[in-house]
């Protein structure tokens, strides 16, 4: 059986979500937004920062959600992209003396352009194949990191601290919140690109790769051209996110990005519901909550605390976040009739 | 003019005097953020999950000695109150860590996290916040910098005063010695080597016949043993990990190479190394301690060892008496113990930060009789003295006297 026809008989991997359903509402959107930009004002500085590594995360996880929800490729080599995002970021501030907020779309574009190149071999794969393949990826990526060839820009083992910016024109405001603001809108604009690219040509070329890749070629849709340009677009966003986290962490080492992280990324995903853009946010909360909920309950034991906690999720909750919301869209729907 | 010197001087007394005064009636009580009448708030930072959780064990002890700090009625009448969490050795989660101890729950200071990335992580962080990064849990030599890093301070010797030593050593017993090195390469193997080479001096060029490094992933390092042996050299110091050491001393053997054989004191586990080597290929190596080996027969009988089994039959018992790790914590617990009474009642994180600067030969159960901790404004690393020991049969043999070396970052 050849590869195609193997493809073709597989259930699809991702269970097919329409376009509309990948979204908010407008009011519901809205109202999200003021909660971020208001509730940081009256927080302490070290939640500010927490809610800007929830960002973070979250743009990496809507990173994955378009590869895997859009396009229908799995990735277990995110963390990979976001070290490198990470390294850039650094080594162009720290040794270049770059501004740092110049070093994201360098960030990106680098990242697009080896998440692209590693899209070429994985188009061969497909599903558990495709993960295994991206899996090797992130487990390399922290020993490339340690080689002593690039470390006199890595730093090798010790890593590379980073100097944290100031808020611009003296704004009386701390160096935590302005990052935040910062990472915010830059979150802002990428979630908003990432829904146009969904809904535009190229989201339906990914979303019928996804469905079925047969059918899709038949239509016309270039397939190789588009699922590589997903793993692009994925790994570019990702390396934003890891160029965002070295400057709000104010340090980059290898032992950062272990696979790991990678694996946490796509626990984000699903906890958020696979193909819905505004979970991230919630698998985000999840992986960065959850476990120092579990630590809280039980030191010894907080891995497997929170293998129960996420068991209880994925067993009541088995789409995520998304399925609540659905939920809870109905219930109101009902309330408003009545 | 004399006039004008006259009121000044007047002006200075009057100052003096109001100093003199003033501090009188607040040296009864200073706080700062994490320190009260009650308690005193401690931060802690262990990798208690992921790949270097068997560290977690160092965590779990200075936990249960500050239980028994409490239970005898806390340190000047405040109690501990020990928050540890965990980083599992990443360190974008050790800042987390460190900014919600600081923040969230103010702790008065950072103590013994551990591992050199996660510390590193930190260190610019808790020294703009001017936080007490107290005895970190790593031999990496830099943490001894106190002109740039006035709030970071090591405990147990560092890498380079240990290479110090033994250079030292050699060029007593052995000046014309032609020595081979192979060091793992990475931070840890060049620290040493640095080490090494400053504690030979001039001498290190020409004494040095040869240089070998290795990477952690390469399966085997028979190659490099092979070539240091075909060099001429008669004194080989080994700079390796448990599973190189072991490879080493094996394939030392069987290509029937005797050098006079220096092991880190990373790898001088008798069981995760000498064991695994063998003991009959392994005699006469030489290596070094400052810690008390819970496992030594030597110390059934030593009164700072049975104050620490008593203490583990207390408060831990479940404890492995044979873990290196719980001698280590159970000693840098009582390292901070002892900074805290000093302190007194005068809690602030500058004075904690000065208490800690100036340890004079403190003497505590679990180090090797004669080794003294002490620091200065200008030295933090507080132990920089072991002792050498050969092996011998099937355990190490101590001999010599206690040898000290700063060496600093």
């Amino acid at each position: 059986m050849s590869a195609v026809e193997e493809a073709a008989n597989e259930a699809p991997a991702v269970e097919a979500v329409p376009k509309r359903a990948m979204t908010l509402g407008y009011g519901t959107s809205l109202v999200v937004l003021a909660l971020l930009i208001i509730v940081p004002m009256f927080l302490k500085n070290f939640f500010v920062f927490q809610l800007t590594m929830l960002l973070i995360y979250a743009l990496a996880v809507l990173a994955l959600n378009i590869l895997t929800g859009g396009s229908g490729q799995f990735s277990l080599g995110q963390s990979a992209f976001y070290a490198v995002g990470a390294y850039t970021s650094a080594i162009l501030m720290e040794h270049m003396g770059v501004n740092y907020a110049l070093t994201l779309p360098v960030a990106g574009i680098i990242c697009f352009g080896f998440g692209f190149l590693f899209g070429q071999p994985a188009l061969r794969l497909s599903g558990i194949y495709l993960a295994l393949a991206t899996f090797a990826l992130a487990v390399a990526m922290p020993q490339l990191l340690k080689l002593g060839f690039f470390e006199h820009w890595t730093g090798g083992v010790q890593g590379l601290v980073v100097t944290k910016p100031d808020a611009p024109f003296g704004l009386p405001i701390s160096q935590d919140r302005w990052l935040y603001y910062f990472t915010l809108v830059v979150s802002i604009g990428i979630y908003i690109a990432s829904v146009n690219l969904l809904k535009s040509r190229s989201g339906r070329a990914f979303m019928a790769i996804r469905d079925n890749e047969i059918a899709a070629s038949a239509m016309g849709v270039d397939v190789a051209l588009y699922k590589t340009l997903a793993f692009g677009v994925s790994a570019g966003i990702t390396g934003v996110a890891g160029g965002l986290g070295a400057i709000a962490v104010q340090f980059v080492a290898p032992d950062g990005y272990t696979i790991t992280l990678a694996i946490s990324l796509f626990l984000g995903m699903v906890v958020g519901g696979v193909g819905w853009l505004p979970g991230s946010i919630v698998g985000s909360a999840f992986i960065i909550f959850v476990p120092n909920i579990a630590e809280h309950i039980s030191k010894g034991l907080s891995g497997a605390v929170f293998g129960v906690l996420l068991f209880l999720v994925i067993f009541l909750v088995p789409h995520g976040a998304r399925q609540v919301a659905m939920v809870a869209q109905q219930m109101l729907g009902k309330l408003k009739k009545n | 003019m004399s006039v004008i010197n006259l009121r000044l001087g007047a002006f200075a007394a009057a100052l003096a005097l109001l100093a003199a005064t003033s501090s009188g009636a607040f040296a009864q009580k200073k706080y700062d953020t994490g320190a009260s009448d009650t308690e005193i708030k401690i931060g802690n930072i262990m990798p208690y999950s992921g790949p270097a959780s068997a560290y977690g064990v160092i965590g779990k002890t200075a936990e249960a000695y500050f239980r028994k700090v409490n239970a005898e009625g806390g340190i000047n009448g405040r109690k501990i109150n020990f928050i540890s969490y965990d980083d599992a050795y990443s360190p974008p989660k050790t800042v987390e860590q460190a900014r919600k101890l600081v923040e969230s729950d103010e702790v008065l200071l950072v103590f013994n996290p551990l591992g050199t990335p996660p510390n590193t992580a930190i260190q610019k962080y808790l020294n703009t916040k001017k936080v007490p990064q107290l005895f970190v849990a790593t031999g990496a030599t830099k943490w001894n910098d106190p002109k740039d890093f006035p709030w970071t301070m090591g405990w147990q010797p560092n890498y380079q005063s240990e290479s110090a030593i033994y250079a030292k050593y050699i060029l007593k017993n052995k000046p014309d010695a032609k020595i081979a090195v192979l060091y793992q390469n990475d931070d840890y193997g060049k620290d040493y080597l640095k080490g090494f080479k400053d504690g030979l001096g001039d001498k290190a060029a020409s004494m040095i016949v040869i240089e070998e490094s290795y990477e952690v992933s390469q399966p085997t390092i028979d190659s490099h043993i092979v070539k240091m042996k075909s060099s001429g050299a008669d004194v080989f110091f080994n700079i390796t990990t448990p599973k190189f050491a072991a490879q080493a001393i094996k394939k030392n053997q069987e290509i029937g190479w005797k050098p006079l054989h220096f092991l880190n004191g990373v790898s001088s586990s008798i069981g995760s190394v000498i064991k695994p080597a063998g003991f009959e290929n392994s005699q006469g190596i030489i290596s070094s301690n400052y810690l008390k080996d819970p496992t030594d027969a030597e110390w059934k009988n030593d009164a700072g060892m049975k104050a620490w089994t008593e203490f583990l039959d207390k408060y831990y018992p479940e404890a492995n008496r044979s873990d290196i790790f719980v001698m280590y914590a159970y000693t840098v617990a009582q390292g901070l113990e002892h900074v805290l009474k000093a302190s007194g009642n005068n809690l602030t994180r500058e004075n904690v930060m000065k208490q800690a600067a100036s340890i004079k030969n403190l003497e505590l159960g679990g180090l090797l009789p004669g080794i003294k901790v002490n620091t200065s404004a200008t030295d933090f690393a507080p132990i920089s003295q072991v002792q050498l020991m050969r092996l011998k049969g099937e355990t190490w043999e101590r001999f010599g006297e206690i040898l000290s070396d700063d060496a600093g970052g």
